[in-house]
């Protein structure tokens, strides 16, 4: 155990004199106490002490005793063969995705990412590495978008990269097209992914920054990308409600941006060329040749000298992408974004990293998704100190809900311990409710195999009761962020706010498995209703649950490391409360509570 | 020889007849000093109003307007303006402030108007004791050719030769056997060496003679010759001596300053090495004789020049001041000199004896000053100026002492003398002198201008040095070895990344919006990937300049990845102090604690006792995007300087080393000459423009392609 954790004897005595009758005590509660319920000869002085003063006089508590209260306790033995067994399935599962993601990091094809190098051009992660402030991270988004999609066709992470920075202190969403997959034009999956970066940035008040490097729309899925709702017209109307909102909007063309691509600079508040490399124009050379029959080359049709000097479509004529990218920082700085902010370097608090090692996360959790994940050793291995003030952990004890810290941000935990019964859903919704009027962020940890079924729990009104949650969960006005640990299926996925409610940021371990209910209930389920059962339907359904099959389909934001929950929950809370967020309150408005 | 010996014994009979302590009768008054002015500035400004302010004498300084935030202007609250740069000459405003301050003395320090016989006189004359010799005695030694007769006749050795008009050929032959070969021809209006030869033979006599004429006739359009002996090996070897009203006078031990450059003395030690006790003796009781024959009262120095071939030494000159290196000698004898010329002032007595002073010298072993200067070393110590950047002393003990002008922040004005500081230190050997001005020096941080402190620590090591074979042609002859550049340890480079990142970082950090403290979320790479290009200029500026790339990988806030041509440090763990502008670095190997300055582009980075110069390399774009001139069409200023003239106009066409502008820095003037055939573009700056180093002074037309 780490130094800093209170010493066991300290918190014994502190449960004892705190909650006096253990008797009453849930499962969850007996298990940290249980350890240590024997009575040591320190224990026993203490009644005497007390009869030394029978007047009731106030009592002295030290702070360090009274944080104690909150300090979670482990029981994570790391030599145990489960907790073992469990590492090693988890950490077989995260060597693969290490090397998945490696893979697509690498962008393109070799011989594209050649010629991208020959004509002098950055790869679009050193662009970020370039724009970014050194030493501060850069939190990727949906790095598996497209995965596995496209039949014979391979778009590493769908030809986009998208992700939160900090360039010259300010914290941008970067929407950058890598060129060396498929000339970066766009996909089904690239409209989807530009989308999701642009909500994100709608949602927590992040400054755009669209690094412009595309071919446009992908014309073989022309009718997949062009005309819906949420199809490339979209990426414009954004840019302008955005830029309405007081959002800016900053593009830097640093390569081709043809028909619909060349609204991106066009609709920014600012927007920056490379010469010699970025183009902007309607048509290109050869539409212009068959339209018009004109004929002129690509710098004198849309080059950055034209537009920088001629057409005033750009602001700023770059000489190559160092520069340019130098020239978005300094637009970033004059954004004078922290103007409702002082700043006071000294109010910063220290901030107490968790107790016990993040690492051990893997060996907690395991693959194996039958075996219940003791949430409280988790919520242990994410918050500030360790600390969790738990609400109401007697009643519905299945779901863990409390108040805690990461990285000094207030935040409120509503985390699976177990199947969602009536209770758990009515203490959630009653708690949710406390963190709307509170303003304190909430963090789902999801791992429920679904609301309880039958005929007891029908008649406890388990359809209204889990209603409340959903209600609350829906309506409630405070930044929400989902962290998949576990299995989410059901209308568990619903109550714990899964994609459909709108958290800002949904991530998934890569243990999570996303269905409707698991394979093997889906097949006998669909056998009892007498339907003739593909016999690879339970295969199949095993492979749709799989957290890469998701998040290739932008289920969620992308796949994390259990040790970096807490690294990816602070850039969340970050990146919602920060920057002009910081101070904004909201009413909630809240639907009718059926009760 | 004879001659020589001769004149040893009439000297001996001399003191003989003079240095009886306290012999004299004549009642001389002593005349307390309460309050004195001081006449100069920097470090012998403040060294003087040291022993002053520690006597109770009230001290007024003077400063001019680029010396208004001064050191020595700062350390008194009687400090008095003169205006304009060359004020300090000014000898009758300053007797007027002194009458004005009621200052009794005026201390005159070195430089300036320390030796200015009419300056003296006039202080005299006002009533105003000037702490220095009689001006008599320095009207005296200053005319060589004066001071030469009055030396010859109190029987110091003087260098011999023939300065007579008898031109004949033969009869300067014979002189020259008179003399002894080898022998130095000189024309009497030369200079810069020009219609200078040095006759090592009989047989050759002629032949020199005729080709110093031409070339002296050419040169000055005057051919007339002098015959003086040439010295080898000469040293620099010079005696302190001190007189008072009394008629005492006393010689506080010798020093030796062989160690020059541009003619001007770095290293000054005392005892001087493998001097033999009886020339010693001998050269010490001359320096006496050569005081006492001019009625010397107060500090003064007689220089030799010492053959280490033959042992003999020649009276050069006798400096009527206090000088540069007197802290040599205070150390090895553990008096105040400076206390010293106030008694001399006021009339007392010397506080000490010849025997008392030998006694120890003996005891204190040896003692070496270094001066560091703003130059440029491996630019034949060019002078160089600007903004103290940082400034690190070692720690002044009763050993270690530090004469400095400066602190941190302030400027090394181009307006005067470059020095900015003296280190003096003291050992019981000579050996363990210098052993201790290494450390010393190893612990000397100054960035901002170029120092020779670099140079001064290969001196400490030059073996020959070491060795004690000392001699005023030291420097040249040791050339390659003293100013063969080394190369630097990857680690350097490494340290140089390490310091622009972090510091960097620290003062990003300062705000409250960049995230949580990490470098890398998720599975994605950590887009932390950095290249450094920094770049090392040759110290001389001939050659081109070597750019090394170093990649830092920042794996977490203070961890990173770093490679640096083949070397590769991993997990390297490194954080950087802004306030004491320390990096600590822990390498898998090893641990560095460098201090890193930054200014601009410029690095300079003092680790395990050396310094290092880098540059940040200039992005590729920033020549197109910023317009930044490429300047090989343009003729530089090679330090800051003042434009005197400008010998070409726009538009001309000028030949290679055809000149083409005149500066003037550090009193020295300069001529910019063309580094080639080509059209004048450009005259940036015109006569009595002030330029910065590296500014252009003129641009040529672009060449035709």
């Amino acid at each position: 155990m780490a130094p800093k954790a209170p010493s066991r004897e300290a918190l014994t005595m502190l449960k004892h004199s705190i909650r006096p009758s253990s008797a009453l005590r849930s499962q969850s509660q007996c298990r940290i106490v249980h350890p240590f319920a024997g009575p040591t000869p320190r224990l026993q002085a203490r009644p005497q002490f007390s009869r030394q003063s029978p007047r009731g006089v106030a009592t002295y508590t030290h702070a360090h005793h009274a944080e104690a209260v909150s300090v979670l306790p482990t029981n994570v033995d790391t030599n145990a063969e489960d907790f073992k067994e469990n590492k090693r399935q988890m950490e077989e599962a995260t060597e693969a995705l290490e090397q998945l993601h490696a893979k697509i990091a690498q962008g393109g094809p070799e011989k594209a990412r050649e010629k991208h190098i020959q004509r002098g051009k950055m790869f679009v992660r050193d662009r970020i590495t370039a724009l970014i402030d050194p030493g501060t991270p850069f939190l990727e988004f949906s790095q598996m978008a497209g995965y596995e999609m496209y039949k014979g066709e391979d778009v590493p992470a769908g030809g986009i990269i998208t992700g939160v920075g900090t360039v010259n202190g300010v914290q941008c969403m970067i929407v950058a097209n890598d060129s060396t997959v498929k000339g970066g034009t766009y996909y089904p999956i690239t409209v989807k992914k530009h989308l999701r970066a642009q909500t994100i940035a709608q949602e927590n008040r992040l400054p755009c920054i669209y690094l412009v490097d595309s071919g446009g729309a992908n014309l073989p899925n022309q009718a997949d990308v062009f005309p819906d709702v949420n199809h490339f017209g979209r990426i414009f109307y954004n840019q302008a409600t955005m830029s309405g909102m007081g959002i800016p909007q900053v593009s830097v063309v640093m390569g081709p941006c043809t028909a619909g691509g060349a609204y991106i600079p066009s609709m920014s508040d600012e927007s920056i060329i490379v010469e010699n490399q970025g183009h902007i124009f309607l048509a290109g050379p050869p539409l212009v040749k068959a339209a018009t029959g004109e004929i002129v080359s690509a710098e004198d049709l849309g080059g950055g000298k034209l537009h920088s000097e001629i057409s005033g479509v750009t602001d700023s004529l770059a000489v190559d992408d160092a520069h340019a990218l130098v020239l978005a920082r300094r637009s970033v700085g004059n954004l004078n974004w922290h103007r409702k902010q002082t700043f006071s370097p000294s109010a910063q608090p220290t901030i107490q990293e968790p107790l016990y090692d993040p690492k051990e996360l893997s060996g907690i959790a395991g693959t194996n998704l039958r075996r219940q994940i003791p949430i409280h050793e988790i919520i242990a291995r994410i918050v500030d100190g360790s600390v969790f003030s738990e609400f109401k952990p007697l009643y519905g004890p299945t779901l863990v809900t409390g108040f805690a810290k990461i990285y000094g941000h207030p935040v409120g935990i509503v985390a699976n311990n177990g199947i969602l019964f009536s209770e758990c859903s009515l203490k959630g919704a009653h708690f949710v409710q406390l963190c709307g009027k509170r303003q304190i962020p909430l963090i789902f940890l999801q791992n429920i195999s679904g609301f309880m079924v039958g005929r007891d729990a029908e008649m406890g009104g388990i359809a209204k009761n889990g209603a409340k949650l959903v209600t609350a969960v829906s309506c409630v006005d405070v930044p929400k962020f989902t962290v998949i640990v576990g299995s989410s299926a059901g209308a568990g996925n619903y109550g714990m706010c899964g994609r459909a409610y709108s958290p800002r940021l949904l991530f998934a371990w890569p243990n999570a498995k996303t269905s409707v209910m698991g394979a093997e209930q889906l097949s006998s389920v669909m056998e009892a209703v007498g339907k003739k059962v593909d016999p690879d339907l339970k295969a199949r359904i095993e492979r749709e649950s799989e957290a890469t099959f998701g998040s290739a389909r932008l289920w969620d934001d992308g796949i994390i490391p259990p040790e970096h929950t807490r690294r990816v929950l602070g850039m969340g809370l970050q990146m919602a409360q920060g920057g002009q967020n910081l101070g904004v309150e909201r009413e909630t408005k809240w639907g009718v509570f059926r009760m | 020889m004879r001659a020589v010996r001769k004149s040893t014994h009439l000297s001996r009979q001399l003191l003989a007849a003079n240095a009886v302590r306290h012999s004299s009768t004549n009642a001389v008054s002593i005349k307390p000093l309460t309050s004195v002015l001081i006449a100069n500035r920097g470090e012998i400004a403040l060294r003087v109003g040291r022993t002053a302010s520690e006597y109770g004498i009230r001290t007024t300084t003077l400063y001019t307007d680029p010396d208004a935030r001064s050191q020595h202007a700062l350390s008194s609250p009687y400090a008095i303006n003169l205006g304009e740069a060359s004020a300090y000459l000014d000898g009758d405003r300053i007797i007027q402030i002194a009458k004005e301050q009621g200052c009794q003395g005026i201390h005159p320090g070195y430089g300036f108007l320390s030796e200015n016989p009419t300056f003296a006189r006039n202080c005299t004359e006002a009533g105003i004791t000037f702490i220095g010799p009689p001006w008599q005695a320095i009207e005296a030694m200053g005319s060589k050719s004066k001071s030469k007769d009055i030396m010859i006749a109190a029987g110091v050795p003087c260098i011999p030769g023939y300065h007579g008009s008898n031109q004949d050929p033969e009869h300067l032959k014979n002189e020259a056997a008179n003399i002894g070969y080898p022998v130095l021809l000189k024309a009497v209006k030369g200079g810069g060496g020009k219609g200078m030869r040095i006759v090592n033979k009989p047989e050759e006599f002629f032949d020199q003679l005729a080709s110093a004429k031409s070339e002296a006739r050419n040169s000055f359009g005057d051919e007339v010759m002098l015959v003086e002996k040439y010295i080898t090996t000469p040293r620099h070897i010079e005696v302190q001596v001190f007189a008072d009203k009394h008629g005492n006078c006393v010689a506080l031990g010798e020093r030796d300053c062989s160690i020059q450059r541009r003619h001007q003395k770095i290293l000054e030690e005392s005892p001087a090495p493998h001097l033999k006790e009886d020339i010693r003796q001998d050269i010490w009781e001359k320096a006496r004789a050569a005081a006492l024959a001019v009625k010397y009262e107060g500090a003064g120095t007689v220089e030799f020049i010492f053959d280490n071939d033959t042992g003999e030494f020649f009276f050069m000159e006798m400096n009527t001041r206090l000088q540069v290196e007197h802290p040599v000698t205070e150390m090895v004898t553990g008096e105040d000199l400076v206390r010293w010329q106030l008694i001399v002032a006021e009339g007392g007595k010397l506080p000490l004896t010849q025997q008392e002073i030998e006694q120890r010298i003996k005891e204190r072993g040896a003692a070496i000053e270094a001066r560091i200067y703003a130059e440029n070393p491996d630019m034949n110590f060019i002078p160089d100026s600007g903004l103290l950047l940082h400034l690190r002393t070692p720690k002044p003990t009763a050993t270690v002492r530090i004469d400095a002008g400066f602190v941190a922040g302030d400027e090394v004005s181009s307006h005067y003398d470059p020095m900015i500081a003296k280190l003096i230190v003291q050992g019981p050997t000579r050996e363990a002198a210098i052993a201790k001005l290494r450390a010393a020096l190893e612990e000397y941080e100054v960035a901002g201008p170029i120092t020779n402190i670099e140079f001064l620590k290969k001196m400490c090591i030059s073996p020959d040095f070491v060795a004690g074979d000392v001699e005023t042609g030291y420097i040249q002859k040791h050339h390659d070895e003293l100013f063969t550049p080394e190369p630097i340890a990857p680690e350097v480079h490494a340290q140089g990344a390490l310091g622009l990142a972090l510091q960097e970082i620290s003062r990003a950090h300062t705000d409250l919006f960049s995230g949580p403290p990490v470098t890398s979320i998720g599975y994605s790479n950590s887009f932390q990937r950095r290249q450094i290009d920094l770049v090392e200029t040759p110290a001389n500026g001939k050659g081109d300049s070597t750019s090394t790339p170093i990649t830092l990988i920042q794996t977490a806030p203070s961890k990173f990845d770093i490679s640096v041509g083949d070397k590769t440090y991993s997990n390297v763990v490194s954080t950087f102090a802004p306030s004491t502008n320390t990096l600590t670095t822990f390498f898998p190997h090893t641990r560095l604690s460098t201090t890193f300055i930054r200014d601009e582009d410029r690095l300079t980075l003092f680790q395990q006792g050396k310094q290092y110069r880098l540059q940040l390399a200039v992005p590729k774009w920033a020549a197109k995007a910023l317009g930044v001139k490429d300047l090989t069409n343009s003729v530089l200023a090679p330090m800051p300087c003042k434009v005197l003239r400008v010998d070409v106009k726009e538009g001309q066409e000028v030949k290679r080393d055809q000149p083409l502008v005149v500066i003037e820095s550090m009193k020295m003037e300069t001529v910019i000459r063309a580094p080639h055939d080509g059209v004048i573009a450009r005259v940036v700056h015109g006569a009595g423009d002030l330029c910065k180093a590296g500014t252009a002074l003129v641009e040529f037309a672009e060449e035709e392609k």
